[in-house]
């Protein structure tokens, strides 16, 4: 390479244009070949099917004169709609309380397996980690025997007391069962990312802070988790979809819980019964697109909010 | 990343604080039960199983051997053909996910090229895309092309990991220099040579995480096969059960003897997972830490 350069010593600056020019384009070609095969993927699985999602999503289908062009009526309708309105009502609440749980449990068991080593401590971040590779409707399944009445051990453990289980399926408690079950599949999964973050931390920075005379509290407090925060967003905004699209759990559970969860119980059910159930492919469009609507709505408002934290995109 | 072994041993003194071990010890109990249950309640045949009482603890006789034997030649074997779906569909979406997004992820990383930033900035932002928001549109696009109902209509789909694309861009840029890179093209070792033999090892921990986690991804899938799937021998695992228990919900009568198969069912179909995810502990921790720390 060297000894070419020398011997056409001198170059015109558009030579040495055009040789760069090359070298780039070479590296264009390269570069799109190994990024190519997943941008095809890209296209065909996720560009096209919101393209088509949309373009759905402005026709009606009637009875009396097939399928017209309604431009946002679909849309308009949906936010009238109370199955629409309520199921998503359902969803939000839920992402409030839910993810502040899963997330708070999480980072607890994480600093405390950071802070404490033993062998027992070791065994526990398996155990609890292990739910993560439960399929959640197995998990859904799981728990919904343990609520059940007629072979769940809930009864049996009140009974010891005199007193009457709770019934989890039912519609004043479904909240609190479908906390449980996904505070119980996600928390040790979120828990792993904080713990291999917490991990990460160079430990010659406790020893100083151990030195100004700040406790294991403080050092939890004041070192750790804001040294985290960017684990901890990206949790965060994981759930945070994963939570507006529920779908899995109140789908499976239905079976256990028979009345207490409707067809429309979360945006994504009723989506998936109106294009499925119905064949209203139309109408179900317009509702998952609205629903992603509210997802993006979500996820940019929360990355607003930290938006001095991150550091992950 | 590497510090952290080192620091264990030498300034991370061992902490033995007994009150945390034994709120942690609840905890560990508390996400052991379900297993539990599963585990005892599957040693009992239908009768034992709404006899009420020992709920959490072995039925007197235990039944798993005839449990089993029922399970896996009920319906003319149908459970045995559910989990080779899954795993047909959990290996080829898994794999192919994997290549696609390593590839993806190293190009971003090590390359220049025309439209280099906006594209990455559109697959981040597709990380915000609701999974389930496409299955409607690509179930009719599917069926436009005769490829619902086939396992196509599975695996195709879950080819799709921009999360893995993310991960591996952030691994390569950061685990592969460029030095090594242009050492090995100076040494006159083509693009993809330079790729396969000397970035793909460096990249090894977060390729494995991937992996498992698109694995693990297509194993769960429940909202896709429920959609796309009406021939119940073409279902994965997850979406069978489904169809078990709403058998035995909709006829509760009859329906008693499925409950019990339905229990040893994902008893049976979380062992696969379970087994991955301890084998391969080692590799995928590391790269974990990634997506999260930098």
């Amino acid at each position: 390479m060297t000894s070419l350069i020398e011997k056409h010593a001198p170059r015109t600056h558009d030579e040495k244009h055009r040789i760069r020019s090359k070298v780039q384009r070479r590296e264009h070609l390269t570069g799109w070949l190994f990024v190519g095969p997943f941008g095809v993927v890209f296209l065909a699985f996720l560009i096209a099917p919101l393209a088509y999602a949309l373009y759905l999503s402005l026709f009606q289908k009637k009875l009396i004169g097939g399928t017209s062009f309604v431009l946002f009526d679909n849309y308009v309708k949906a936010f009238t709609d109370p199955s629409f309105l309520s199921g998503a009502w359902f969803v939000v609440r839920f992402a409030l309380i839910a993810i502040p749980v899963q997330i708070a449990v999480a980072l607890a068991m994480a600093l405390i397996l950071d802070a404490v080593t033993s062998l027992f401590t070791r065994f526990s971040r398996l155990m609890i980690f292990l739910p993560y590779a439960i399929p959640t409707v197995i998990g859904a399944v799981m728990w919904g025997f343990l609520y059940s009445r007629s072979f769940g051990p809930l009864s049996d453990v009140f009974g010891l007391f005199g007193a009457t289980a709770p019934d989890f399926l039912s519609s004043n408690l479904i909240f609190y069962g479908l906390l449980n079950i996904v505070t119980w599949q996600w928390a040790g999964y979120y828990m792993i990312i904080l713990y291999a973050a917490l991990q990460g931390i160079d430990p010659t920075l406790y020893e100083a802070a151990r030195m100004d005379g700040a406790g294991r509290w403080q050092v939890a407090r004041r070192i750790k988790i804001p040294l985290i925060a960017p684990a901890l967003i990206l949790i965060l905004v994981f759930s945070l979809i994963g939570t507006l699209q529920f779908f899995n759990e109140p789908q499976f559970l239905r079976y256990l819980a028979a009345g207490t969860i409707g067809s429309d119980f979360t945006p994504n059910m009723y989506a998936y019964q109106q294009a499925f159930g119905l064949a209203n492919f139309n109408y179900g469009s317009a509702i998952s697109f609205a629903l992603g609507g509210l997802v993006f709505i979500c996820v940019y408002a929360f990355l607003f909010f930290t938006r001095k934290r991150r550091s992950f995109l | 990343m590497s510090h952290h072994s080192s620091a264990s041993a030498g300034h991370r003194r061992p902490q033995r604080h007994l009150p945390l071990q034994i709120l942690l010890g609840f905890l560990v109990i508390y996400f052991l039960v379900p297993f539990w249950w599963v585990i005892v309640n599957s040693s009992k045949d239908a009768p034992g199983l709404f006899g009420g009482g020992n709920t959490l603890w072995f039925a007197d006789q235990i039944n798993y051997l005839g449990n089993l034997e029922q399970l896996f030649t009920y319906d003319g074997g149908i459970y045995v053909r559910w989990i080779l779906n899954s795993t047909l569909y959990a290996l080829a979406g898994g794999v192919g996910a994997t290549v696609l997004a390593v590839m993806a992820g190293y190009g971003f990383a090590k390359y220049r090229f025309a439209a280099r930033r906006f594209s990455f900035a559109v697959v981040l932002g597709a990380l915000m895309v609701p999974a389930t928001a496409l299955v409607i549109p690509t179930f009719i696009m599917f069926a436009q092309l005769g490829l619902t109902n086939t396992v196509w209509a599975v695996i195709l789909p879950s080819l799709l990991n921009p999360f893995g694309v993310y991960l591996m861009h952030v691994y390569a840029r950061d685990a592969v220099p460029d030095e090594i890179l242009d050492a090995a093209r100076v040494d006159g070792a083509g693009e993809a040579r330079t790729f396969l033999q000397i970035a793909l090892p460096l990249m090894r921990p977060a390729v494995v995480t991937v992996l498992l986690l698109s694995a693990v991804a297509s194993w769960n899938n429940y909202f896709l096969p429920l959609a796309m799937l009406s021939d119940n021998r073409l279902f994965p695992v997850t979406v069978g059960l489904g169809l078990w228990q709403g058998v035995a919900s909709a006829n509760n009568a009859g329906g008693t003897s499925l409950w019990s198969l339905i229990i040893l069912g994902s008893l049976v179909s979380v062992i696969p997972l379970i087994i991955a995810f301890f084998s391969l502990q080692r590799h995928w921790r590391g790269g974990l830490s990634v997506g999260g720390l930098r």
